[in-house]
């Protein structure tokens, strides 16, 4: 009787226990997921409130806004043509100097490097990655533009100016700004992200493909070409896009250095804009229709860089779903 | 003659191997060289403008002399801290949502896809967001805005470490856990969480690195303020911004300054990155 009791009491005290701990199970779920849907929303906040605050621009000029080439604020004519070439021939540039280097760099750090060198070498890399892009931006000013005009852009020049179908690309006065400059400073910036990708991929090669390669008498040189490179071309390819997209979003280092100017970039060392330096510059004291044309700015540079960086990620995730073979 | 031939050949492979090598080798010298160079160039710059009066001063107005960097250190301290208050529990419940729930839902496949995505986002796109939906509504820069848009940026980076630490911990610990009776709230944050502790830190320390030498998105956002202030509520002095406007400024105390700050921003940085990778390092070899 006693017994039964102090059980029924026990197994009514536990029901309660359980139903409040699954309680706060759902609660804990529910509060968790919203949180993790922070992230989508802020992806569509950023869809929606940037599009509508480019919409007066987006009616008043359409489709045309893309290579429409004014922008004159005093009229109220605005295209994107001017930011849009120098954004992706900066970063063309970009990606022309970062790629065979951040290859090499991951050729060294998996196959030349001495296994206790690997480690400190890979973390050096990676800090060339932490070093914020207004320290970038700063050495391209102070550092790098005096050297590039002195030593390249004007021995350059004079070499190459007379020389007909190619010399125009090398005009302009040789401050040491321009899109070259830009592109050479952000090369030097999105080269650790590549770097990092193109190492890790290159490490997910199977040991056993590599080894039966050297086996057969190749050397290291032929089994990164043979083995290696196409069995990780997915994730090479993802690392590369992966840069692409760092290079056409990046504001501080390019914006010391492009020249910022509002007008058709003609030769490799004009100076000219692209769509973050237009922004860093224009927005401080842009009001209404001004605005309005940044954001469309902005939009056009959200959409490309994210349709670009979800490429890369697809890329790489393939090449990462291959390491089960 | 056909062993004279194959020794051709075996030169031949033999050279271009030398000239790849090589050029690995050419590359990531190239590298460091560039990574030296750029800390030199900041430390021999960044050293000589360090001073007593550059921690304890407020930043010069246009045209005059000495000044220092006190408010906007502050302000980028404030900013950066109230950030991290904000994203940390945000990004690790999240984190803990795509390990421990959303193993199997489309949902999770899909924020996890954006999440990797928004960690290489335009950082200033994220200040023209926060532009649009805090400092047009309310009509003014503020410090708030900032921390909002660094926020953002601290998110994923916290979310994803989270989530890749805390598949790290085996599985039978928390069915271990289960098994005893607790619930599943309790096997997350006093098991699973605490097993990923020092991962969990780990992200925390590189996200507030990544976010303290952010300058695009505190522009449209925290903007600048000449004068000391502790008042979120206002636009705020921070150390990118005003490193950015003194590099490209005439006055020679100004260039001055902006290399000190760089130095401090860059140090900062760099401690932070070394701090998480030792960190790490330390728990995971265990």
């Amino acid at each position: 009787m006693q017994t039964s009791l102090s059980t029924a009491q026990d197994s009514s005290q536990m029901l309660a226990v359980a139903k409040r701990q699954r309680f706060q199970d759902v609660l804990f779920h529910r509060s968790t997921q919203i949180f993790s849907l922070i992230v989508l929303g802020a992806l569509a906040g950023i869809i929606v409130s940037l599009f509508v605050n480019a919409w007066p621009t987006f009616a008043k000029f359409g489709v045309p806004f893309l290579w429409y080439s004014e922008w004159d604020v005093n009229n109220e004519q605005f295209g994107a043509a001017f930011a849009i070439v120098g954004t992706l021939s900066s970063a063309g540039i970009a990606l022309l100097i970062a790629v065979p280097l951040a290859f090499g760099i991951a050729v060294f750090l998996t196959e030349t490097c001495p296994v206790w060198l690997r480690r400190p070498l890979g973390t050096a890399i990676e800090l060339l990655a932490a070093v914020p892009s207004i320290i970038y931006g700063m050495f391209g000013l102070f550092v790098f533009a005096p050297l590039f005009a002195d030593y390249i852009q004007v021995p350059v020049r004079d070499l190459m100016s007379g020389m007909p179908l190619i010399g125009f690309l090398f005009g302009g006065a040789p401050n040491g700004m321009g899109i070259l400059s830009a592109g050479i400073v952000l090369a030097f910036m999105v080269l650790p992200f590549v770097a990092a990708v193109m190492r890790d991929v290159f490490e997910i090669t199977p040991p056993i493909l590599r080894e039966s390669a050297y086996g057969l008498g190749c050397t290291t040189w032929e089994v990164v070409r043979g083995i290696v490179l196409p069995y990780t071309q997915k994730g090479v390819i993802g690392g590369i896009m992966l840069g692409l997209g760092r290079a056409l979003g990046e504001t501080m280092a390019v914006t010391f250095v492009i020249g910022n100017a509002n007008r058709m970039p003609t030769s490799l060392f004009s100076p000219g804009t692209s769509i973050a330096s237009t922004l860093a510059n224009e927005f401080g004291e842009a009001a209404d229709f001004h605005m309005s044309s940044l954001f469309a700015l902005g939009f056009l540079l959200f959409v490309i860089t994210f349709l670009v960086l979800a490429l890369a990620k697809i890329m790489i995730n393939r090449a990462e779903k291959a390491k089960g073979f | 003659m056909a062993v004279n031939m194959d020794q051709g050949l075996y030169r031949r492979r033999q050279i271009t191997n030398y000239l790849g090598m090589a050029t690995s080798m050419v590359a990531m010298a190239l590298g460091l060289t560039v990574l030296l160079w750029i800390l030199l160039v900041l430390f021999s710059n960044g050293f000589a403008a360090l001073d007593w009066d550059m921690l304890t001063k407020d930043t010069p107005a246009p045209g005059t002399d000495g000044g220092g960097l006190r408010n906007a250190i502050v302000g980028s301290l404030m900013m950066v801290g109230l950030s991290v208050l904000v994203a940390t529990p945000v990004g690790i419940l999240a984190g803990i949502y795509l390990t421990e729930y959303g193993d199997r839902s489309k949902t999770a496949e899909l924020t996890r896809f954006v999440t990797d995505i928004m960690l290489s986002a335009p950082s200033i796109v994220i200040g023209l967001f926060v532009y649009a939906i805090v400092v047009a509504t309310l009509g003014r820069f503020s410090g708030y805005a900032g921390s909002m848009a660094l926020a953002l940026i601290a998110v994923p980076v916290v979310m994803r470490t989270t989530e890749n630490m805390l598949r790290l911990v085996p599985g039978s610990l928390r069915e271990a856990a289960f098994a005893l009776g607790a619930p599943r709230w309790k096997v997350s944050l006093s098991v699973t969480l605490r097993a990923a502790k020092s991962g969990v830190i780990t992200g925390l320390l590189l996200a507030i690195a990544r976010i303290s030498g952010e300058t695009a998105p505190l522009l449209f956002t925290a903007l600048n303020n000449q004068f000391f202030s502790t008042d979120m509520s206002r636009p705020m002095a921070n150390l990118p911004v005003v490193i950015y406007q003194f590099a490209m400024s005439p006055y020679d105390n100004w260039i001055r300054l902006a290399w000190g700050g760089a130095l401090l921003v860059t140090l900062a940085v760099l401690v932070l990155n070394i701090l998480a990778r030792v960190f790490f390092r330390e728990k995971t070899s265990v």
